[in-house]
């Protein structure tokens, strides 16, 4: 059963909490988060979760009291934002070799220098390399319905890895919307209960986690999760099924807007998809066939399935709420020169919205003119930066 | 109390075969903090010489279930198996049975890097217990000064130059900062007196809550002392009173070993190669900066535990 309610995302986070009802949860307040912790402090202060809940000193050891509970046998979550995530970096890295199933919510902010409190995705691109499974949301309903099934993905016996689910600070975190969420029973029924395979609490098998892996097994430890993150895109994909069924939501790797035709198209994350489909609408109103590619699932990346579902466009823009200063354009913008090489496209870069800067439906429409204009021949850079002064 | 007899025929946790240097204090610390364990342990380690030097893949040194996390955060982690246990027990996912959770760090991992992470679990107030080895130095590394290597050593980072003669600074008390918690049992102990620590970590393991017990664990490579000599080494620290034994217990400290005779602190100096330098004309002074520094602490102890005035 569906119920229709309106929420933040940051309430709907929380609300997915409280009916995931972990075993525990560590974390530590920071702006746009905040809610989240407060929130479920709240739950837990009135009794209607009975998660064991660690008000940590920090992130860093928000983190490590993950990796703590959940090698306990704990299922366990956490949330964060931006220089949270930064400071738990070293250990982020080390929940996804130990194969830790941790759940953790990142309110997407601008990642400090200089500090800044609004969104951004540099928070969630310093941690790509880290082992993680990404999820973006668009809304707060994804963000919602993404929170429920990284559960079950970060819990497959053949994935076993933590997964982040992104979600844009303030334009998400704190704006109301109306979503549907599901019924407590049917998302308990759905996470079902956590049974790990070895745990530190299991009297009659201890075991040793986290020893000093050298020369000799250390890369055959990565080479295994290597082979964990093919899984999960398997997983994801299931999950995304069976949550679908269930709640008439099904999920996948990305979804597609008026691609089928489209001879210019977009491709980016987050809420920024949303004011895309608005710019997609008006040009598609005007003749212009244009289209647009929401990615759900940066890490693992889909590479064949999106180069599969572009190979018609022969001119592709990509968003990107973050820059590598690799003086080479955006982190999406290079995995997606990996996912199209060999196939003849034109890819241009848009680095855009950073430190909050705000996005709207004209700015992506600027974006489409620059594609048609590299599509009719014209010479048009190959990174651009969008709504900046310059 | 079990007796010394008793404990010798107890099953050794931290089994031989690891691969600490002969000598080594951590872990005489280590079997002898773990001897006292009744319930099912699980061990925490800090990055160090305790750990690098009994996990080594695919081999483990513990017959106890155990987690090695990161360098500063062992607290915090084993806040977090501390947590899970409350957890999964109290939803009947466990047996219901009390566990000992016991951290190791040296003072690298302790005083220093994991102090926010040691404060953090100490305010919270796990049901654990975290032992700290404190050698005086970053010895896994080799040899760095850290805020618990004392004044005038010699360290890789603190060298014995011809210009600075060791540390400049004095070390920093942490057993009294961990005590500013209120946590219900905070002491010093070392394993030179088993009596004592023994006593100690009944005490730590039987309170509610979080404990502290800071041990003074010998390193031969970074002392520069005779392998086979750490034990009576440990005891002059003691009868120097650079290494007092005191406990807190819901607040009140109680001095639990008085020297006789205070020796003087050159003493134990003479005997570690670390403090060589300082028996040179040039640098006396530092011996007795050294030694008002340690009278000065041995009063205030004093005074805390209710001996003097």
């Amino acid at each position: 059963m569906n119920k229709r309610v309106a929420l933040t995302g940051n309430e709907a986070i929380a609300k997915a909490m409280q009916q995931i009802n972990p075993d525990v949860v560590a974390a530590y307040p920071i702006t746009p988060q905040t809610e989240i912790v407060q929130i479920f402090s709240k739950y837990v202060a009135d009794g209607l979760v009975d998660t064991e809940f660690v008000t940590v000193e920090s992130e860093h050891s928000a983190m490590s009291a993950c990796i703590g509970s959940a090698a306990g046998g704990a299922r366990s979550m956490t949330a964060t934002s931006a220089n949270g995530l930064a400071l738990m970096w070293e250990v982020v890295y080390i929940a996804a070799s130990t194969r830790l199933p941790i759940v953790m919510p990142v309110v997407n902010r601008a990642l400090s220098g200089p500090i800044n409190i609004h969104c951004d995705h540099s928070d969630a691109m310093g941690a790509r390399d880290s082992g993680w499974i990404q999820l973006f949301s668009e809304n707060a309903q994804e963000a919602y319905d993404n929170a429920i099934q990284a559960v079950r993905i970060a819990e497959n016996k053949d994935v076993l890895l933590p997964v982040m689910v992104n979600l844009d600070g303030f334009i998400i975190s704190h704006a109301v919307e109306n979503l549907n969420i599901n019924d407590a029973e049917e998302v308990q029924k759905f996470v079902g209960e956590y049974k790990a395979e070895h745990y530190l609490l299991d009297k009659e098998n201890p075991i040793t986690v986290g020893p000093l892996d050298l020369q000799d097994f250390y890369f055959e430890h990565k080479r295994q999760q290597s082979e964990a993150m093919k899984y999960a895109k398997e997983t994801v994909k299931e999950i995304g099924k069976e949550y679908g069924k269930l709640t008439g939501r099904e999920y996948g790797f990305f979804s597609e807007y008026k691609l089928e035709d489209a001879e210019i198209a977009l491709i980016g994350m987050g809420s920024t998809m949303g004011t895309a489909k608005a710019a997609v609408d008006e040009l598609r109103e005007q003749g212009v066939k244009v289209g647009l590619l929401k990615l759900r699932m940066f890490r693992p990346f889909p590479a064949e399935e999106l180069a599969k579902a572009l190979s018609h466009v022969p001119v592709i823009g990509v968003l990107d709420r973050a820059e590598t200063f690799s003086t080479n354009g955006g982190p999406l913008f290079t995995d997606m020169h990996y996912a199209l090489y060999g196939q003849d496209h034109k890819l241009i870069d848009f680095i855009y919205g950073l430190g909050g800067r705000d996005t709207n439906v004209s700015h992506v429409k600027g974006m489409f003119e620059m594609l048609q204009k590299a599509k009719d021949g014209q010479p048009i850079d190959r990174i651009n930066y969008i709504g900046v002064r310059e | 109390m079990a007796n010394l007899k008793e404990l010798s025929k107890k099953e050794e946790i931290l089994t031989g075969g690891h691969r600490l240097c002969a000598g080594c204090g951590a872990s005489i610390v280590g079997r002898q903090v773990l001897a006292t364990a009744k319930n099912p342990v699980v061990v925490a380690l800090a990055t160090g010489c305790l750990e690098v030097s009994t996990t080594i893949f695919p081999y483990t040194a513990w017959r106890c279930s155990y987690i090695h996390n990161a360098f500063e955060n062992v607290a915090a982690t084993l806040s977090g198996v501390e947590t899970a246990h409350k957890a999964l027990r109290k939803r009947g996912r466990i047996p219901d049975e009390d566990y000992d959770f016991i951290a190791f760090g040296g003072d690298g991992g302790t005083y220093d890097i994991g102090l926010q992470s040691l404060s953090g679990a100490m305010e919270r107030g796990h049901d654990m217990l975290y032992v700290c080895y404190d050698n005086g130095a970053y010895m896994n590394t080799g040899i760095q000064r850290s805020s618990a290597t004392p004044r005038g050593a010699d360290t890789t980072t603190s060298p014995a130059g011809s210009v600075i003669p060791g540390k400049s600074q004095h070390r920093k008390e942490l057993t009294d900062i961990i005590a500013a918690h209120n946590i219900p049992y905070v002491a010093q102990a070392v394993p030179s007196n088993w009596r004592d620590l023994t006593k100690k970590v009944e005490k730590a393991l039987d309170k509610k809550g979080a404990a502290f017990l800071n041990t003074l664990a010998v390193c031969p490579r970074g002392w520069r002392s005779a392998e086979e000599k750490g034990i009576e080494i440990t005891q002059l620290a003691v009868d120097t009173c650079y290494w007092p034994l005191f406990e807190v217990e819901d607040g009140e400290w109680r001095l639990t070993y008085k020297p006789k005779e205070k020796k003087p602190l050159v003493e134990w100096f003479k005997i570690q190669g670390r403090f060589k330098h300082l028996f040179k004309e040039e640098n006396k002074h530092i011996l007795d900066e050294a030694q008002n520094y340690i009278d000065r602490r041995w009063k205030k102890i004093l005074q805390l535990c209710g001996e003097e005035e």
